[in-house]
């Protein structure tokens, strides 16, 4: 039994299936990486467990909740954390201020008119923010406005916000793209860590095998909206279907 | 005064100090003299900046901190008097329960405009409010005359019931007995000083509203709504649910609005629909822009400015314009006065639709902006613009 | 029969006038993305293009007569009007009778030109800056061109009237057995705004021109990168957009006395059609317009009038349109005729 468990999902706009019959078993402590050539549907399945998007078929459980057809706010709050292809920040703020709202969010629910407390009042909150920045060691940064940020950064940050609400489940979409070799390694070392200490979940979309050989205990193979392959990582790199999906489609 | 930071404590005794010692301050120029019709320190005007400035305050904590720019906010204004005056004609002419109703009466209704504009955001938002407060002028203004008076505007009438009127109660706007038009001059020299009982009331509730934006800037609801402006999406993938924080800014500025419009009734006891006529909702847009959206003072100034320059540029005629330029050649006075005509006098709301187009291109800071350029140029000079890099990056609101 | 008969009728030369306005507005809108403000102002502008014709076309040289003289026993003065003394007497009066007709060959000049330039001058500066922005740039547009109005021409509605064979009216309801008379000029306000929408509609339909714009409307980055110029066109369009709201400024003058402020008037109860229409949609402005022009009269009957006072309920003329946008977007936020999305987020 999964954390997340993704049963018969279907999902096409107009006439083009994007989701054809997907089931997905995420196991709970694991990262999980879901690959794919492009236009695979990896996105949109991302979107369906987030709330974006609503299949058409199908059932998306986690931590044996539905996730269908409630809200964005909603899903979060029970513990799915998304870090967004390019970087969804709040960009006129602060990076301080950039952890403090998810911080907010765990502690005080989708809603509280709490209009009358200082924020620099509230010190659980911000001790707990700061040392998160402490933890992507971004603290030096925390004076800055996130619009400022370079774009390694900006990811850094939005992963940090995640991190900051404990989520029982991350979903990370294409967290090294754009990277350079550098930062990606910074990356990779950023999320072992975080798995080793935290025991987060995690669904990562990556078409950089480097990095999905690192991380991932487990591979999703997914090719014109249904998954061909789900296996361990040494059992993929071999499989006559996905070479199939990745070669083939190429030539 | 313990809940706030220490820039915020001097801002906020700055504007305390400002506000009782207007009538010194708005008066500096001596009776008779050429100046003083420039003076500012009269009771009718000064009472109006603390309206008008309640008034940006409020809209500001919408538009400043959320980013949804309302064009019905003159509604709320309409709304609160319309109840201030209705409580003058039931009970009596003390303020209190005027006050309080049309904040209470402004925000129930703010809440049920919000609930059905919010559901949209942007330019349709804008629309939404825009309409709406179309709506409720057409109410006001016909559909609704029997609670409004329509076209003549509710005013109190002798045979009104007033029914906490007492034989001794006073016939005019007070507070417990205090009257509101009750003025004491201070004769200096060839100053007069006016203190004003409704000036002073007035300017404790803009001291109490800017306490309370003050509060709301510093809050994790404020910077849940900073968020908003700048990422919605983001806000709701972090489990905050935005809907609810817009629609709580949206009823606390109407229901400083709403203190505004009862504020106004309390001062001269009428109420009119052709305040709630949509360009009435533009003028707050106006000021607030002017000042500096989204910072704690702009709002403030950009009301005073407005309602100064209004009553400043109304007064010049030609006649007045004739003697400044009477030094020039009467060939080039004349031309200067031809020109100038169409922007003082009656022509001043053409002086102050170009300030706000030159504001929103070139300055969209508005004064504020303005004023902390003019700061850095000069701090700059001195510095040798060493840390100039490093500093623009934190600019947070003020 | 009679009376409703006349309510259609009544309803369709507002129904043109916001039919016209937010079609001018959806353009505008659908091209271009901006909410134009001053789109109002543009109206006005038109009708005071005709107030201008009819000024300049009765400017007059002052001869005295001396066969005839005043109380005071002074020789008459007589003014004459210049086009009479260059056209003779039938031309010239005939020319300023038909002032109001003629200052659509004014006008349309006038407004393509003076959209070009807002275009340009102002709006261009805007497209990368917040909707916000944009709005209160073109609501500070709005407030400088009224008051310059105001400045120039007085506060004062100034009537101007339509060409003599066209006062009166003339009963229509005769031409299928029922009574209901009609004045000339409204009829012919409203044929002359059903010309002027199926000018537009056939320009987009049938010149490439106008495909090419529409194409733009539904995806602008495509049309851009087949190397067609498309922001000039859409700045074209906007000239377009300001001369039709001129045109029914003009043409509107003889039923309403232009006043300067009839822009700012008209320019909400626009913004109402065109969100009833559904944003972005032509057919759907043009569409609500003529509806909610038609509802607003019905509402204002007597009858039914008497039906609400008979409830104890206020009359609803005044709020009617206002009333029927809510439950429109309450029920299909879209619009009447709005493309999904729009208006859904």
């Amino acid at each position: 039994m999964g954390i997340l468990e993704v049963q018969n999902v279907n999902k096409s706009f107009g006439g083009l299936k994007a989701l054809q019959n997907v089931n997905l078993d995420i196991e709970e402590g694991t990262i999980h990486a879901i690959i794919g050539p492009n236009g695979a549907g990896k996105s949109t399945l991302l979107n369906c467990f987030v709330g974006k998007l609503v299949p058409d078929t199908g059932t998306v459980m986690f931590d044996g909740k539905s996730l269908l057809g409630i809200k964005p706010h909603e899903i979060n709050q029970t513990g799915v954390s998304r870090v967004f292809q390019t970087p969804e920040i709040f960009s006129e703020l602060t990076v301080a201020e950039n952890v403090l709202i998810p911080c907010f969010a765990k502690r005080d629910g989708a809603f509280t008119l709490n209009a009358l407390s200082r924020v620099t009042g509230e010190v659980d909150v911000r001790e707990k923010a700061e040392q998160m920045l402490i933890d992507v060691s971004m603290e030096d940064k925390k004076d800055m406005l996130a619009s400022s940020l370079s774009r390694g950064d900006k990811r850094r940050l939005e992963m940090a916000m995640c991190l900051s609400q404990d989520p029982k489940l991350l979903l990370l979409d294409e967290p090294t793209a754009g990277m350079a070799r550098a930062d990606t390694n910074n990356t990779i070392e950023l999320l072992a860590q975080i798995q080793e200490r935290r025991h987060i979940t995690m669904a990562v979309i990556e078409h950089d095998m480097h990095v999905v050989f690192s991380l991932a205990q487990k591979i999703s193979v997914l090719a014109q909206g249904t998954v061909i392959a789900e296996d361990l990582p040494e059992n993929i790199k071999g499989h006559p279907k996905v070479q199939e999906a990745y070669l083939g489609g190429a030539h | 005064m313990k809940h706030l930071s220490k820039t915020d404590k001097s801002t906020f005794i700055l504007v305390a100090i400002l506000a009782l010692l207007a009538p010194f301050i708005l008066n500096p120029f001596p009776e008779g003299s050429a100046m003083a019709q420039f003076n500012a320190g009269y009771p009718d005007l000064m009472q109006r900046f603390a309206i008008f400035g309640i008034l940006a305050i409020g809209f500001n904590i919408l538009f400043g901190l959320t980013g949804y720019l309302s064009f019905g906010h003159a509604a709320f204004l309409g709304v609160g008097s319309y109840s201030a005056v209705w409580m003058f004609k039931l009970l009596s002419m003390n303020i209190v329960p005027a006050i309080i109703l049309s904040v209470i009466v402004a925000g129930v209704f703010s809440l049920l405009i919000g609930f059905i504009c919010l559901r949209r955001s942007g330019i349709y938002f804008s629309i939404l409010t825009l309409m709406f407060a179309q709506m409720s002028y057409s109410l006001a203004y016909s559909v609704l005359t029997p609670l409004t008076n329509g076209e003549t505007g509710l005013q109190v009438y002798n045979d009104d019931p007033q029914y906490l009127m007492g034989p001794n109660s006073s016939e005019v706007t007070n507070l417990f007995g205090l009257e509101m038009r009750s003025t004491f001059t201070l004769d200096v020299g060839p100053w007069a000083f006016q203190f004003n009982l409704g000036y002073y009331v007035c300017a404790l509730f803009l001291l109490l509203a800017f306490y309370i934006a003050i509060r709301i800037f510093r809050s994790p609801f404020g910077l849940m709504l900073r968020a908003i402006k700048t990422n919605q999406t983001r806000l709701n993938y972090t489990g905050l649910n935005s809907r609810p924080y817009t629609l709580a800014a949206f009823v606390i500025s109407g229901m400083y609005a709403g203190l505004a419009g009862g504020l106004m009734a309390s001062m001269d006891p009428l109420a009119g629909a052709e305040r709630m006529y949509w360009t009435a909702s533009g003028e707050i847009v106006l000021m607030t822009i002017l000042g500096g959206v989204g910072t704690l003072l702009g709002p403030v100034l950009g009301a005073g400015f407005i309602k100064y320059f209004e009553n400043i540029f109304s007064k010049i005629n030609d006649t007045v314009l004739h003697t400044w330029f009477s030094i020039l050649p009467d060939g080039l006075e004349n031309a200067i006065v031809w020109v100038l005509h169409f922007f003082v006098g009656k022509g001043w709301h053409l002086t102050l639709g170009l300030l706000f187009m030159m504001i929103v291109i070139f300055l969209p800071g508005g004064l504020m902006e303005g004023g902390q350029k003019i700061m850095n140029k000069i701090r700059g000079k001195k510095k040798n613009d060493k840390d100039g890099g490093a500093k623009a990056a934190a600019t947070p609101a003020e | 029969m009679d009376a409703i008969f006349l309510q259609i009728l009544n309803g369709l030369d507002k129904g043109s006038a916001y039919a016209l306005i937010a079609l001018g507005l959806t353009l505008i809108f659908g091209t271009l993305g901006v909410v134009n403000f001053a789109h109002g102002a543009l109206f006005m502008i038109g009708s005071f293009c005709a107030v201008t014709l009819s000024k300049i076309l009765t400017l007059s040289t002052v001869t005295l007569d001396p066969t005839k003289t005043d109380f005071l026993g002074n020789p008459l003065k007589v003014k004459t009007p210049y086009v009479v003394e260059w056209f003779g007497e039938s031309t010239g009066n005939a020319m300023i009778d038909w002032s109001v007709p003629l200052a659509i060959l004014f006008a349309i000049p006038v407004m393509l030109l003076l959209g070009w330039v807002m275009e340009r001058g102002l709006i261009k500066h805007f497209y990368k800056r917040p909707h916000a922005d944009q709005i209160l740039v073109t609501f500070g547009l709005a407030i400088v061109i009224q008051e310059i109005v105001k400045a120039t021409y007085g506060a004062n509605p100034i009537p101007t009237p339509a060409p003599d064979q066209f006062v009166g009216s003339y009963n229509v309801g005769a031409l299928i057995g029922l009574d209901a008379s009609y004045p000339y000029w409204r009829m012919i306000y409203f044929g002359f705004s059903v010309t002027i929408i199926a000018a537009v509609f056939s320009f987009l339909k049938f010149t490439t021109f106008g495909m090419v714009v529409r194409a733009g409307m539904a995806d602008r980055e495509t049309v851009g990168m087949l190397g067609i110029n498309i922001d000039k066109r859409f700045t074209i369009m906007f000239g377009v957009a300001a001369a039709v709201a001129g045109l029914a400024g003009v043409m509107y003058t003889p039923i309403n006395s232009p006043n300067y402020h009839q822009g700012m008037d008209f320019l909400v109860l626009s913004f109402v059609v065109v969100v009833v229409g559904g944003m972005g949609s032509l057919p759907g402005a043009v569409l609500a317009g003529f509806l909610l022009g038609t509802l607003e009269s019905f509402a204002s009957m007597n009858e039914v009038k008497g039906f609400f006072e008979a409830l104890y309920l206020p009359s609803i003329d005044q709020i009617i349109i206002y009333l029927v946008a809510i439950i429109i977007l309450l029920t299909r936020p879209r619009g009447l005729l709005g493309r999904a999305g729009v208006m859904e987020e």
